[in-house]
């Protein structure tokens, strides 16, 4: 649905260029959610700008439904632009105007008769869940009801793409989850496709499908969440992953038990076999006690992962049964410390 | 003792300056917020990194509003001496004042409608050009209405500023109470005219900052 070809982007100071976006190739697909994750620096709010021409790129193409965004201008960019929603960090309201007036914002733009408006506001203030705040003011509204704005207004025209520009990055941890989960409930009502960037890699985890990750304007690793979250490739990849699951996963964090015998192996789920009683089949199956240590199971869009730290004790012949048990249960199971 | 110090003065004179000054004052003010709100657009659009974004323009302009800011009012009348009788046919009375009060006044209220305009969050005309809107429409919904309450508040500034200019333009035979101050009271030497004159002028620019205040809080939704 959007594809991204060679896109750089090139700002020229004074003493230097600086190149914010390096030859970026992306595909994203129609109805799914992408995320973009980098520090800040790394290109990524200049990139998602390319999405809708805010920037113009210094080479490359953007082309939309097979529409180049890159090469319009004039009314083509205004009409293409009404087609691509987008939500910011900051809101971006207008404080002079109540909520339905910010609502019908871009209806006026695109020109639409007063009744028509009026009608829409109302579905859009039903849809992000803002009944009886429509006369309020952006000043009188938390951070997030002014982002439930904003989304209904990056809705009005009803786009074909959401870009979400940081959107829940000035919000309280809380109110993130809450536009988060209707970013996910718009997605799937409206078969929206959201391109969104964030330096939060729960943000990722929770909504996504796919993510890239970003590096000083090249995209370094890009796949579908679970993919990449369980098996990171690039160092910047794995220091984002580290984000949300530290401490509980790091081996080293753990202290282990001197005293203890036994091997302490860290299991690796996939997607739903963190969902299987595989414990007390190894117990059942083999001549072993099996000690919980520590573990964690995070969900994604497309399923759940997570790690279990466990003390296996039994004989050595046992315990290599049972680890290979694991394994064939695609469990990966790694032996941290051999008593 | 009160009435003696009535008896000195003119009333109906004291009226008609008074309706003068008003119709300098209120003429003034709209074609000061017309004229200045064009010309601080213009200066706003034309400066670095905005819509319209050209050097060449935005010095110009600059520099005009820079020189007729700095020229005191009093020269600037005799400087426009003659663009004034070519366009009201005459040097005196109230009419004749208007031009070089609104050439006086439109210079320094373009560049508080500047300020005013550089203060609307640059994020809500990016999400604005984001939606698709024409230049025109980020002037006429965004720009405008965002900057209002500051529009307002340097109206009611420059208003003020304006009835002090047409007390000067009083002296060189505008009309209104400056006109009567000077002429009746002071080169007659009736001070009680003066005191008069005095009171009435800090009458219309406490009811104009009242009036400013009033609209500004109304309207600023902040």
């Amino acid at each position: 649905m959007i594809q991204l070809k060679g896109l750089s982007k090139a700002f020229q100071t004074k003493t230097q260029t600086v190149t914010a976006v390096d030859n970026v190739s992306l595909s994203i697909d129609e109805g799914e959610i992408f995320g973009i994750i980098g520090y800040s620096g790394a290109g990524k709010s200049t990139l998602v700008r390319l999405l809708n021409k805010l920037e113009t790129a210094t080479s490359g193409e953007v082309t939309i439904e097979g529409e180049s965004i890159t090469s319009l201008k004039g009314q083509s960019l205004r009409s293409a632009r009404q087609e691509i929603g987008m939500v910011f960090q900051h809101f971006n309201l207008l404080w002079s105007r109540t909520v339905a007036e910010n609502i019908a914002f871009p209806l006026e733009i695109a020109k639409q008769s007063k009744q028509e408006r009026n009608k829409r506001v109302q579905e859009l203030v039903n849809l992000v869940g803002l009944e009886g705040r429509e006369d309020s003011y952006p000043s009188q509204l938390s951070g997030g009801q002014k982002q439930r704005v904003g989304i209904a207004r990056a809705l009005a025209n009803n786009p074909k793409v959401l870009l979400c520009d940081e959107a829940t990055s000035a919000l309280d941890p809380k109110t993130t989850d809450s536009i988060l989960a209707l970013l996910t409930d718009i997605n799937k009502k409206l078969g929206l496709t959201i391109v969104l960037i964030t330096h939060e890699m729960h943000v990722i985890r929770k909504i996504c499908h796919r993510v890239a990750v970003m590096e000083n304007g090249r995209v370094v690793e890009e796949g579908p969440v679970l993919q990449v979250f369980r098996k990171p490739q690039e160092h910047m990849t794995k220091e984002f992953v580290r984000q949300i699951t530290e401490p509980e996963e790091d081996a080293s964090e753990i202290v282990f038990n001197e005293e203890e015998t036994g091997a302490v192996v860290q299991l690796k789920f996939l997607e739903n076999k963190a969902e299987q009683p595989f414990i007390s089949k190894v117990i059942r199956q083999f001549d072993v006690d099996v000690n919980i240590i520590q573990g964690k199971i995070s969900q994604t869009q497309r399923g759940s992962y997570g790690s279990l730290f466990i003390r296996i004790k039994g004989s050595h012949e046992e315990i290599e049964k049972a680890l290979d048990y694991l394994r064939e249960e695609e469990i990966e199971a790694e032996v941290m410390e051999h008593a | 003792m009160l009435s003696t110090w009535m008896e000195e003065i003119n009333w109906e004179n004291m009226w008609i300056a008074t309706w003068e000054t008003v119709y300098m004052s209120l003429i003034a003010v709209a074609a000061t917020f017309l004229l200045g709100t064009i010309l601080g657009v213009l200066l706003y659009l034309t400066d670095k990194g905005n819509m319209w974004e050209n050097k060449p323009v935005h010095t110009v302009t600059a520099a005009i509003v820079n020189i007729f800011r700095s020229i005191p009012f009093i020269i600037l009348i005799i400087l426009l001496i003659p663009f004034t009788t070519f366009l009201i046919g005459t040097m005196l009375g109230p009419s004749a004042a208007l031009p070089a009060l609104i050439i006086g006044a439109a210079p320094f209220y373009a560049r508080l409608v500047e300020i005013g305009l550089r203060e609307v969050d640059k994020g809500v005309i990016e999400a604005s050009q984001a939606m698709g809107a024409t230049q025109w429409q980020i002037i006429q919904k965004v720009l405008l209405p965002e900057a209002l309450p500051s529009l307002i508040s340097g109206i009611t500034v420059t208003g003020i500023t304006l009835v002090s200019y047409t007390a000067m333009a009083g002296v060189v035979g505008g009309g209104g109470l400056g006109n009567l101050a000077y002429q009746e009271g002071f080169q007659r030497s009736n001070n009680d005219v003066v005191f008069v004159a005095t009171v009435l002028i800090l009458v219309i620019v406490f009811i104009l900052q009242w009036v400013g205040d009033i609209w500004t809080r109304q309207i600023d939704k902040r």
